[in-house]
């Protein structure tokens, strides 16, 4: 079957790994869907989006075309207005939009100017983080590419259309992947999250309407154009459209990301896709989608990987990027380094985060290395309450007391033979290569 | 680090330099949004961000030193202390955790002599921890300077740190 109507969004990845350039993406059907786009109006093209239910695949959820819509619209509508594309991939374990960043360029900015079009922004950003080298310089070619071929600029394929892409390296942090934090950090000052409301929608860069979508989520626009919204609904298994870039790391036998069905299943992609666990490994449980997902077990593997499904199991998709837990690590000592990586990027803004974290943190270390206390365990569950959204300014700290909270759940006795027995009962294991 | 060096990182910024940051803050439409990519354009010139050079980048971008420091100091890979010749970013976050990276660190520190934060006395290598680089499918991860390595191995180990004088 054609791939382009499979797997869309890693149809056009060549062996060898180097990118199309301009010529080739149009030879592979590229840009198609932009003049198309440029044919309907606007508000035509919000209207697809929202029936393909393509929701935000950065980790939030979110509907891409209600997101869409909040922008003010129409001749009075203030002027500029952003898009803002979330390429600041720093959420653990995942390594998704690396992949898309820099094996499809051209798609990248083809989905940046048609989303542009439909919220009707003059000025878009690509956000990326700084370590992805590679991606940057090769977004950064492709857009001159674009600009060359005459669709960026001006005048667009001589639609009227205005568009020019700026492509950013950030400095490197992880609540920059934050939204309003990543439009403080556009602007040159400290990247802190800000108080919403107004959501950026309304008030977003520099005080102007903006979008901040997510590189996964764009990149599906190009291919909802050109083969409509009920297209995108059949590729799934689920009731959201689209497919998923499914990863997976840890012992399993083949590391890697996959194109796959929205709602596959967790266990298909860790024995079918994946190969299974190395021999001598067992998977005792998985982060799903990223270090602020909770903790699946393996008698929840049967689940589907989608937004509504894994909700039943007690976590969330994230980013559908999975890491095994395997037998030979410790769930102790897996939640300490989590939990030190949160609190090392808290942005250190609001109190709860800035001191709740390394508290966390400092039990954490204390329980691993055979120093734990009797009440540890009632700190660690009076945090995970206290935590949560109303709490804290933003999702970074409820997020890190996703994976903690499941984890006293379900490894509560693994955390009392730590403190009965004052050791790590993995300690022979933790330090080595294998 | 010799006194030519040391003079040279302490010296005010030179003429072309000045050019190329108002030329960025021109490009950005304000000028602070030019800060970061500023910033990294210093370092990438002397290797860090000296308190002299950080005060003359935010005359230029018309903010107080405090204001740029504040951006400075937030971000992971903005220097603000010297840096040896290479700069080793190993990667601390949990698939690296599970695939072997404190090995990794452990070697580090048995070839070099140093830990994270610390710079090899001869000034080849500093050693940072860093979250984590996407490239977990091919945990243990690592870059040196914008080089990306994963899988890393013993072995294999030794050999990239032979490729960094």
């Amino acid at each position: 079957m054609d791939k382009q109507l499979t797997t869309p969004l890693t149809a056009m990845l060549q062996p060898g790994g180097m990118p199309l350039d301009v010529t080739g993406y149009e030879q592979a059907g590229g840009y198609e869907a932009l003049r198309k786009a440029l044919t309907m109006t606007p508000e035509a093209i919000i209207a697809e989006v929202k029936r393909s239910k393509l929701r935000g695949r950065g980790g939030g959820g979110f509907p891409t075309g209600r997101k869409w819509e909040a922008v003010p619209a129409g001749p009075g509508a203030p002027r500029q207005r952003y898009l803002v594309v979330n390429a600041d991939e720093m959420e653990p374990c995942s390594f998704k939009d690396r992949l898309l960043l820099e094996r499809t360029p051209h798609q990248m900015i083809e989905a940046v100017i048609i989303s542009a079009f439909a919220i009707q922004a003059d000025i878009a950003y690509i956000f990326v983080r700084a370590e992805y080298v590679l991606a940057i310089q090769r977004l950064t070619r492709a857009a001159a590419e674009a600009q060359s071929r005459g669709y960026l600029g001006a005048n667009i394929l001589g639609s009227g259309f205005a568009l020019t892409i700026h492509v950013h390296a950030s400095g490197g942090r992880y609540i920059c992947g934050e939204s309003s934090a990543l439009l403080t950090a556009l602007e040159g000052r400290r990247p802190l999250p800000r108080s919403r409301p107004p959501r950026s929608a309304m008030s977003g860069l520099w005080g102007k309407p903006s979008v901040v979508n997510n590189v996964e989520t764009l990149c599906n626009i190009p291919h909802i154009i050109t083969h409509g919204a009920d297209w995108f609904l059949s590729l799934s298994r689920c009731a959201d459209g689209g497919t998923k870039l499914y990863g997976m790391s840890g012992r399993v036998q083949r590391p890697g990301l996959w194109e796959l069905p929205l709602g596959t299943k967790l266990t298909e992609i860790l024995e079918e896709h994946a190969g299974g666990m190395q021999p001598g490994y067992e998977c005792r449980a998985v982060l799903p989608g990223g270090g602020s997902t909770a903790f699946v077990m393996r008698d929840d593997f049967d689940v589907a990987m989608d937004f509504t499904a894994m909700r039943t199991v007690g976590s969330s998709l994230g980013t559908g990027n999975i890491l095994a837990l395997d037998d030979r690590r410790c769930p102790v000592g897996m939640l300490h380094n989590l939990e030190h990586f949160f609190a090392q990027e808290s942005c250190g803004w609001c109190t709860p985060c800035r001191d709740g974290l390394p508290w966390v943190e400092r039990i954490l270390a204390a329980i691993e290395a055979g120093e734990g206390e009797a009440g540890d365990l009632d700190t660690l569950a009076h945090h995970v309450s206290f935590l949560h959204s109303d709490s804290t300014f933003c999702d970074l700290a409820p997020g890190a007391m996703a994976p903690l909270g499941s984890a006293l759940k379900h490894f509560r006795a693994e955390f009392e033979q730590h403190i009965r027995e004052k050791r790590c009962p993995w300690h022979d294991t933790a330090e080595g290569w294998a | 680090m010799s006194t030519a060096e040391q003079d040279r990182r302490d010296a005010p910024l030179e003429a072309g330099l000045r050019q190329e940051i108002a030329a960025l803050a021109q490009h950005a439409g304000h000028k602070r949004a030019a800060s970061t990519d500023a910033l990294k354009l210093v370092q990438k010139h002397f290797g860090y961000v000296s308190d002299q050079h950080l005060a003359e980048v935010a005359a230029l971008l018309e903010m107080t030193p405090a204001e740029l420091d504040s951006v400075a100091t937030f971000y992971n890979l903005i220097f603000r202390r010297p840096v040896g010749r290479h700069v080793i970013l190993l990667c601390d976050s949990v698939a690296c955790w599970v695939m072997g990276a404190a090995a990794a660190r452990a070697q580090l520190h048995e070839r070099l002599g140093i830990n994270p934060g610390e710079t090899t006395a001869d000034g080849r290598f500093t050693l940072l921890p860093i979250v984590c680089l996407g490239h977990c499918d091919h945990a243990p991860a690592m870059m040196i300077d914008e080089d990306q390595y994963g899988d890393l191995d013993p072995a294999g180990l030794d050999a990239i740190l032979e490729g960094y004088k």
